[in-house]
């Protein structure tokens, strides 16, 4: 049986999650989805309902997120762990689509929790932001 | 009241790719492949662990007159996006097991990672399905992140 469309864009965007911190390659991800870089973007949107780019904004968040709960490691150094390049640009669209800053989100939500005992993918899929977008 | 989980059903797209897959890659055990020419060839295909013996995962094809054809498609078109919820495998060694399943093919979603419950990784099957594959530990929390803190 060929394989349904939707199958193939699972493929990029797994892509995604697994390469988060590097730039968005949009022509490798229309590969992996058997579609062309023209038409990649727009059947992304509507199988998954929203954009490459925001899915790997909001996947970077989530590692951002489970970074500041769970390590000591400082927020510069998470903001490059998960893709951006910019301090600025992360602590920006951090507070734009979590509502705090990354160090405020750390003093709210760091130290044990009960997240910790709930295996990654079903933590990853409610702590991502859908429709982040900028 | 209830006794045991005894069987969990998983939608794929093809029953023979399936039975493929979670055989000769995953390395489960045929429990029953039956198919029914009285009730329209249905077919019953169950796998699983041979140390679990009592435990089966029905590999279900979405095929009228179980489910009608709009259904079955709208059904589909969620496995293949991965929107169904997934399940977990338990494993002595995640990080052997993994390589040995990438060498066989298997997709993997995530590389082996140490989280607080223990080495996770993630792969998905021919549909689309996510299957974690998790090498537990005990632990606990509150050690963890007095050793974390500490740089440990």
């Amino acid at each position: 049986m060929a394989a349904a469309l939707e199958r193939h864009l699972l493929r990029a965007r797994d892509l995604v999650d697994r390469r988060y911190d590097e730039p968005l390659d949009l022509r490798a991800l229309a590969r992996e989805a058997h579609v062309s870089p023209r038409h990649f973007s727009r059947s992304f949107r509507r199988v998954f309902g929203e954009t490459p780019y925001q899915y790997l904004l909001s996947r970077r968040l989530e590692r951002a997120r489970h970074l500041l709960r769970t390590t000591e490691m400082p927020v510069a150094g998470i903001c490059l762990e998960v893709g951006f390049t910019s301090v600025g640009s992360f602590t920006t669209t951090f507070k734009r689509h979590v509502g705090v800053s990354p160090t405020t989100f750390r003093q709210a939500y760091g130290g044990p929790s009960t997240a910790d005992r709930i295996p990654l993918c079903f933590v990853k899929a409610w702590a991502r932001q859908p429709q982040a977008s900028g | 009241m209830i006794d045991a989980i005894s069987h969990v059903g998983v939608w794929v797209d093809d029953q023979d790719e399936a039975k493929a897959f979670y055989t000769e890659k995953l390395g489960f055990e045929v429990r029953e492949d039956a198919t029914l020419e009285e009730f329209g060839g249905y077919r019953w295909l169950t796998v699983g662990p041979s140390g679990q013996p009592d435990v089966n995962i029905i590999l279900s094809a979405a095929v009228p007159p179980a489910i009608d054809p709009e259904s079955a498609k709208q059904l589909m078109a969620l496995v293949n996006k991965g929107a169904m919820g997934p399940g977990i495998f338990r494993t002595e060694d995640c990080r052997k097991t993994a390589k040995e399943l990438q060498e066989r093919g298997v997709e993997f979603t995530q590389e082996p990672d140490e989280r607080f419950y223990g080495i996770d990784a993630g792969f998905r099957d021919p549909s689309g399905n996510e299957w974690r594959l998790v090498q537990p530990i005990e632990y606990d929390i509150e050690t963890l992140h007095r050793a974390r803190a500490n740089g440990g």
